[in-house]
């Protein structure tokens, strides 16, 4: 009898639809992983395993009989879900940590001395060796992942759900997770993972199903399947199709110079130079400093450097109302918490920041009704009615949106994070062309993304991060995944 | 998957229904004032009488010149506790002013005018140093104000020596018009009152500035990485909020006379009540001045029904009222949920 089962689970928030139909079976001793794009779906199957989301239709059953709904009851039976945003109390030890909830005690009093052995051991065996009596925020962000994985284990569980373990982890760290996790399925336990690492996926999984769109469009064993397949699987096309054509570096009049850019805790002594007509790739893993490389860069973090040069004049770095009006954009990963007023209207929202630049002190109303009119044509922008809000519409429409809010002020530099984040594979696609186009126009574009595909589509010219400095650039056809990993994961360190 | 909208779709049947909700949301406030009219007019004959209406009017103009600031600083997402302790300290310097200066120069209809602008400096210099420790010393603002609640009061008990600061009676005369005045037949504090809420609504909604503080109100995050001047802006919205609690005060002192350590008690909350009440969200981002104003009718008249008809105790007109904001707060649940 299967472990875990879904059968035609669906799921919708309000009419989007995020999984379709989907039918799944862990069986104990496997570790499943599931692989899809940004969006796919991936995350709400496992919150559903985990009975933090119900779903709208369809059932999943737990060794045969209806799996628990709730998170407790889940918790209870066996499933625990290690999440991609941590859930850990900062202001607590360790120990308290990996026990929160299930303290074991003596008498009417916590059992400190039980408990902070058991952490201890808990975090040994994930090779960790995070002090058990210091308080989380004093650590880095590396341990509180393992922290995260020790607190799962320690509830003895049968399944666990991993949502992208190994994105703020080592090379060596994420090896001793997948010993651990080799362990525990030889223990019988299952595991459900999700990675966008796929050079991982083929190392650990036993079986890998293939996310598009909230559907499974594949499930192989492991050794059935490589890593491009898996790519083409994820995308449902050749990836030649999806990226517009590449035309060639490091030609173009540098927009920005800067000389070892330094922000306190986040980035260490960067240099670059980013060049009009080029796409800037920028790679590494998450809490390497890629978003905060540009936000220091752009007077969004405080920030020093020995020297800063815009269109080859010299100056002090911009503050961050200084930066757009010097026409450098940046478009934030985080569309909901720092891009888009979700509860306001889509044209006082693409309005916003070219109005705090330049706008006159009464609104031009039917003038933002003719710009937003405008960016819905140019950008494909799809909405039921033009005076609804922002949050009514869906992820790539709500992308496409910020786009044009960021857009508007007509850049010369604009840095897109994480640019495709949670929209479809068509939003995608037309995001690509909006990149490419921009920088066929002579702007300097820079795309930090997480998805390794797309740097390597994209970019004319890479440099990868690590522990908040540059630690390696790639050009042309250097650029490959295989070597942005390298870097990235620190091996071309550990390898001199 | 966080990166789906979990929000009801637009359009199809829903759409009546949401419609009503938008109109009640919109409308509620208003439609509770007149249901509270007509309450008043039924119970009580003298209710719609010119006189009374005056009155309340007249009475709710101070707490509504007031909360017209609040509106601003709750839009924006923060909060002035201070407002009534500032109009007891305005009004105790003022006059303290006023008197030095009318024996010295002698009393006249000039130095009201010099009062004047002497208390929206005092007022606006207030707000400033609120705003100014809440947005660049980086303390809550509920801290802040509250602090400088306990401060601005106990400095004007200190200036009164625990007892009254007494407009000198040589400038009473000039300065009762402030209060008592008409003009076309209105009460001269309906009147501004009147102009500064049209002019407030209109920086509101119709300038880049009021969109701005509502921006910052919506999410502070999103105003930073729109290049809107956020602290700027948001310092600008307490010395509004400064500079309201003057003029509110220029318009009380002449009805009394006097500052005590008792005026402008509880101001404060009955301001943020009436901006509740309007419609303006709590926690910033959505804020309407003439919501507002409805709300401090609301209020008033609350207090006034209770007066004329002694159906219920005036004594229990806080309770009214307390329940009335709770209501209002209930009806905007869903919104702050966005």
């Amino acid at each position: 009898m299967s472990l875990l089962a879904f059968h035609a689970i669906a799921k919708s928030y309000g009419k989007v639809p995020v999984l379709k139909g989907i039918d799944l079976v862990v069986e104990p001793g496997e570790v499943l992983a599931l692989v899809g794009e940004n969006g796919a779906g991936k995350s709400t199957l496992m919150r559903i395993a985990a009975g933090l989301a119900a779903p709208t239709a369809g059932h999943v059953l737990l060794e045969g009989k209806p799996a628990p709904v709730t998170l407790e009851a889940a918790e209870e039976a066996g499933i625990v879900m290690v999440h991609q945003e941590f859930c850990l109390a900062p202001h607590l030890t360790v120990a308290e940590n990996v026990f929160l909830g299930r303290e074991p005690v003596r008498g009417l009093f916590i059992d400190r001395k039980a408990m902070e052995a058991d952490a201890r051991r808990l975090l040994g065996e994930l090779g960790s060796s995070a002090p058990v009596r210091a308080r989380l925020r004093d650590l880095p962000v590396s341990d509180w992942q393992m922290i995260e994985l020790a607190k799962a284990f320690a509830r003895r569980p049968k399944l666990i759900l991993m949502d992208e373990p190994t994105a703020v982890l080592s090379a060596r760290e994420a090896d001793q997770l997948f010993a651990r996790v080799r362990a525990f399925r030889q223990a019988g336990g299952a595991v459900i993972f999700t990675s966008h690492r796929l050079d991982e996926v083929k190392a650990i999984a036993d079986r890998i199903a293939v996310l598009r769109d909230g559907q499974i469009v594949r499930v192989e064993k492991a050794a059935d399947i490589s890593e491009h397949e898996m790519a083409e699987s994820m995308v449902g096309r050749p990836l030649s199709e999806i990226y517009p054509p590449r035309r060639g570096a490091g030609e173009g009049v540098p927009i920005v110079v800067v000389e070892g850019l330094t922000s306190p805790g986040t980035v260490t002594d960067a240099t670059l130079t980013i060049r009009g007509g080029e796409v800037l790739g920028i790679s590494g893993l998450v809490g390497s400093g890629r978003t905060e490389l540009f936000e220091a860069l752009l007077g969004l973090r405080p920030a020093r450097c020995r020297s800063f040069a815009l269109r080859g004049q010299a100056r002090r770095l911009p503050s961050a109302r200084e930066a757009w009006g010097l026409r450098l954009a940046y478009l934030t990963e985080d569309r909901k918490g720092k891009g888009l007023l979700l509860g306001k209207s889509l044209a006082e929202n693409v309005a916003l920041t070219r109005g705090a630049i330049s706008g006159a002190a009464w609104i031009d109303f039917p003038g933002e009704r003719r710009d937003l009119e405008a960016a819905v044509e140019r950008y494909d922008i799809r909405a039921g009615r033009l005076d609804t809000s922002v949050g009514a519409l869906s992820g790539g429409n709500q992308q496409k949106v910020l786009i044009a809010k960021t857009l508007a002020i007509e850049p010369d530099l604009v840095v897109f994070d994480e640019p495709t984040r949670g929209v479809d594979i068509g939003a995608k696609q037309q995001i690509y062309e909006i990149v490419a186009s921009l920088a066929a126009a002579g702007k300097a574009v820079v795309v930090i993304s997480s998805e390794m595909q797309e740097i390597v589509g994209l970019s004319d010219r890479v440099l990868v991060m690590r522990r908040g400095r540059i630690t390696g650039e790639l050009t042309g056809n250097a650029i490959s995944e295989n070597e942005i990993i390298r870097f990235a994961m620190g091996l071309h360190e550990e390898a001199s | 998957m966080s990166d789906v909208t979990a929000r009801p779709a637009e359009g199809g049947a829903a759409a009546p229904a949401r419609n009503l909700v938008g109109f009640l949301e919109s409308t509620g406030p208003l439609i509770a004032l007149i249901l509270l009219m007509v309450i008043g007019s039924l119970m009580s004959d003298s209710f719609l009488g010119a006189e009374n209406l005056s009155n309340v009017f007249t009475r709710s103009a101070i707490i509504g010149i007031i909360a017209v600031g609040a509106t601003f600083v709750i839009t924006a997402g923060g909060l002035d506790l201070s407002v009534g302790s500032l109009s007891a300290l305005v009004a105790g310097v003022t006059i303290l002013f006023l008197n030095a200066a009318a024996q010295a120069l002698g009393a006249n209809w000039m130095l009201i005018a010099v009062g004047i602008a002497f208390s929206l400096l005092l007022g606006a210099a207030a707000g400033l140093l609120n705003g100014v420790m809440i947005v660049k010393g980086r303390v809550e603002a509920f801290i802040v104000t509250l602090g400088a609640m306990g401060i601005f009061r106990s400095l004007l008990t200190w200036l009164a020596d625990g007892g009254s600061i007494s407009l000198d009676f040589s400038l009473r005369d000039a300065a009762r018009p402030i209060y008592y005045g008409q003009v076309f037949g209105i009460a001269v504090p309906i009147l501004v009152l009147l102009a500064i809420a049209v002019i407030g609504e209109l920086a509101l909604r119709r300038m880049r500035f009021g969109r701005h503080v509502a921006a910052i109100g919506s999410s502070r995050h999103v105003a930073r990485y729109s290049a809107i001047p956020v602290n700027r802006v948001r310092i600008l919205t307490y010395v509004i909020q400064g500079v309201c609690v003057a003029i509110a005060t220029v318009i009380y002192v002449p009805r009394l006379g006097a500052a005590t350590p008792s005026t402008g008690l509880m101001w404060e909350l009955e301001a943020i009540a009436a901006v509740i009440i309007g419609g303006t969200a709590l926690s910033g981002g959505f804020g309407r001045i003439w919501g507002t104003i409805v709300g401090v009718l609301i209020l008033g008249f609350i207090g006034n029904i209770l007066n004329l008809t002694g159906f219920v105790s005036p004594y229990l007109n806080g309770a009214f009222q307390g329940a009335i904001i709770i209501i209002a707060v209930l009806l905007q649940r869903d919104r702050l949920q966005d």
